[in-house]
């Protein structure tokens, strides 16, 4: 067991969570793997309903039971199978090894419980803090996230408090207890666009204080642009593609990979101009075709596509994409990027921002542990 | 903030009152016969006494100013047909009754309404659900005039374990038969709310949030879920607890318990214009008021209502 722990903080191992529903069995999330390292942002990208959601509460097993599942599979967290842990240990990471923020802050908080307490329940349960300890705990955190007059306000109940301010709420909730691991599902979708720029700003403040490994997950690739070391593109239950972010930025390896980066909102976007849409709608995940998933909506999609479930490729080291064409569609990516000049692939209007170098992988400190 | 609410909602609930009773007035008036009158035809003077002594020979705005004076004293004045009571005797005497059979059987439905009801809402489509479900559907639909009798017959005439009727104090063995009778409903009720509310608010993203700090489920149903669950049954406890104390003709009347819907049922056979309008005020001055209770109760319970 013990043997799974190579420098990872989490390995996810062909995970498999349906849901029986009256339409038949949903397989929300079907066979997805990856390893997240200590210390490192996962981001995991797809459109509503690809799983990112099931996937992230099968890893802590909340998943409502019934009608949900986990059918199969492994999460090693520090190289022990979470999904075969008596709950009353997995209670035990809850919230305090592993804490989750979610997207909608407006209904997250209990309406009917104030503020403080719904802080101090947390460390009383896991750090065995008195009353006036929790209750100083639950100040100091609010400061950290940057409540103006935290302790004047940490008695108030949620609806006393605005959407961004119940996110932050919410991440110090989740932070209280320092865990390892941040799972942050669409922490700011509920959110409008000012905002969201600050809750990201703080979670990535946070993340480098704490050193806490993040996931975070989002439908919009231009919110893990910055934030993220690797990215994984889900879609109807399965991993499209998995690459470091610079790379999926520069060269995407997958047809969907590619519709999302071209329809992700411009900062410069011209008035007036239509945003780019994928066509058609996702997969009902109850019934899917035998073929690739994504055809009916693929611009590269040809016959083999709608016949055979395509195959994972690796494209290079750390790049892996689920297409028939993927070394096609890479090429295709590449030879666009070097014909602007290396900076842009075709479509993409977002780049990854400057201080990603810093986290490139191959001079990562802490994948010196890897594939030992 | 909160006083001001209920001055207003006393405000309007006062006129309320005062037009249910003007209505159950009307409505005496309007029904033929009156309590004198016998299968024998009065003499025509001795019908003019009677009723220049109850005052019906006024104009009928003199009468109903009268009453309505006497209402505002809450001083209902004498029965016609127990003639040396006051209608406030009466209600004094009868109303320990019916608030005990009342009360008993509301705190009975409670407890085994909302534990049966979290617990099949915990559990959904067990057979724990299913069995306490297809119940609470049998409590809903079996009147209390059918239940009251079977139990009776089970429990005292067949096995002689309970006595079947009569007031006799409270505590008393005489109580379980009339209080089960009279709980059975509501606690079918309050299972049922239980069960859909706990449903609701164990789906909602604040549980999930609970759940994912590492709470036991326990602390989650305790401490996060049964405050909105139950949301749903303190608003029924209102106007359930007010009708529930102020009488139920049918139980009072199948157990021959001396209490105000008993009494209810003769002040009308005898048309005891007094007696009704003095019970009729009672009760609809009990309903507002519990429901005035049930909402400066949501107003402590949910921090979201403002005034
Ligand atoms: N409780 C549930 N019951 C039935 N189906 C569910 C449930 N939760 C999620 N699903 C299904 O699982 C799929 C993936 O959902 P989710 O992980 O929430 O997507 P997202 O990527 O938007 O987070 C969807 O098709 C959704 O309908
Ligand atoms: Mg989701």
């Amino acid at each position: 067991m013990m043997s799974g722990d190579n420098g990872n903080l989490l390995s996810v191992r062909d995970l498999r969570t349906y849901f029986e529903t009256e339409d038949g069995t949903v397989k929300a999330v079907d066979g997805i793997s990856f390893d997240l390292k200590r210390g490192e942002t996962l981001g995991i990208v797809g459109e509503s309903g690809s799983g990112k959601s099931v996937t992230n509460l099968s890893v802590i097993r909340l998943i409502p039971s019934p009608p949900g599942r986990i059918v199969s599979g492994e999460v090693l967290f520090h190289g022990q199978d979470i999904l075969s842990l008596p709950a009353e240990e997995v209670r035990r990471i809850r919230g305090k090894r592993i804490s989750m923020i979610f997207q909608d802050p407006m209904t997250s908080l209990n309406p009917f419980m104030r503020i403080s307490r719904q802080l101090m329940e947390i460390t009383q349960l896991h750090l065995g803090h008195t009353r006036e300890q929790a209750y100083e705990h639950a100040v100091r955190m609010l400061e950290t996230v940057g409540i103006p007059e935290a302790r004047a306000r940490v008695d108030s109940y949620p609806h006393e408090f605005s959407g961004g301010m119940r996110q932050r709420v919410m991440i110090a909730m989740a932070l209280s207890c320092e865990p390892e691991l941040l799972i942050a599902d669409e922490p700011t979708t509920a959110l409008d666009v000012t905002i969201q720029a600050q809750i990201l700003e703080l979670i990535r403040k946070l993340k480098e204080e704490t050193g806490t490994s993040v996931i975070l997950i989002t439908h919009d690739l231009g919110v893990v642009a910055g934030m993220t070391d690797d990215i994984i593109v889900m879609y109807a239950g399965k991993i499209f593609e998995q690459a470091p972010t610079r790379e999926l930025f520069a060269a995407p390896g997958n047809p969907y990979t590619k519709a999302l980066l071209k329809s992700v909102p411009d900062p410069v976007h011209e008035e007036g101009t239509d945003l780019y849409q994928i066509p058609g709608l996702p997969p009902d995940v109850a019934h899917l075709p035998p073929g690739c998933p994504f055809a009916p909506r693929c611009y590269h999609a040809e016959e083999v596509c709608r016949r055979e479930f395509p195959p994972f490729v690796q494209l290079n080291a750390e790049h892996f994409s689920l297409c028939h064409f993927a070394g096609e569609v890479y090429a295709e990516s590449r030879a666009e990027r070097d014909a602007r000049g290396g900076a842009t692939p075709s479509g993409a209007n977002v780049e990854p921002s400057e201080n990603l170098g810093a986290v490139d992988p191959s001079e990562n400190p802490t994948q010196g542990g890897a594939g030992r | 903030m909160k006083f001001r609410f209920i001055v207003r909602r006393l405000i309007v609930t006062v006129p309320m009152v005062l037009i249910v009773i003007t209505l159950t007035w009307g409505l005496i008036r309007l029904a033929p016969g009156n309590f004198y009158s016998t299968e024998k035809k009065l003499p025509p003077a001795i019908e003019k006494n009677i009723r220049a002594k109850y005052g019906l020979d006024k104009p009928w705005y003199v009468q109903y100013g009268r009453m309505m004076w006497n209402i505002v004293r809450l001083d209902f004045g004498n029965s016609l047909k127990y003639e040396n009571e006051t209608v406030n005797d009466i209600l004094w005497r009868t109303l320990p009754v019916s608030a005990t059979i009342g009360l008993l059987a509301y705190l009975l439905a409670l407890v085994v309404g909302v534990l049966t009801g979290t617990l099949a809402a915990l559990k959904p489509n067990s057979k724990l659900d299913y069995v306490s479900m297809a119940l609470a559907m049998l409590g809903i639909s079996l009147p209390n005039f059918v239940l009251g009798p079977i139990l009776v017959l089970v429990f005292s005439l067949s096995l002689y374990w309970l006595p079947p009727a009569r007031w006799n104090g409270f505590p008393s063995w005489n109580l379980v038969l009339p209080v089960l009778t009279l709980s059975a409903i509501y606690m079918a009720y309050i299972a049922r709310l239980t069960r859909a509310g706990m449903l609701e608010v164990l789906r909602s993203d604040y549980i999930r949030t609970a759940r994912a700090k590492g709470l036991s489920e326990r602390q989650v149903v305790v401490r996060h879920a049964l405050r909105g669950g139950l949301l749903p049954v303190v608003s029924f406890t209102g106007p359930a607890l007010a009708i529930l104390i102020s009488g139920t003709v049918v139980v009072e009347r199948i157990f021959a318990m001396p209490g105000l819907g008993n009494y209810f049922i003769n002040a009308n056979l005898n048309r005891d214009e007094p007696l009704i309008i003095g019970i009729v005020a009672f009760v609809s001055i009990a309903v507002l008021v519990f429901n005035l209770l049930v909402d400066i109760a949501y107003a402590f319970i949910d921090p979201r209502i403002r005034y």
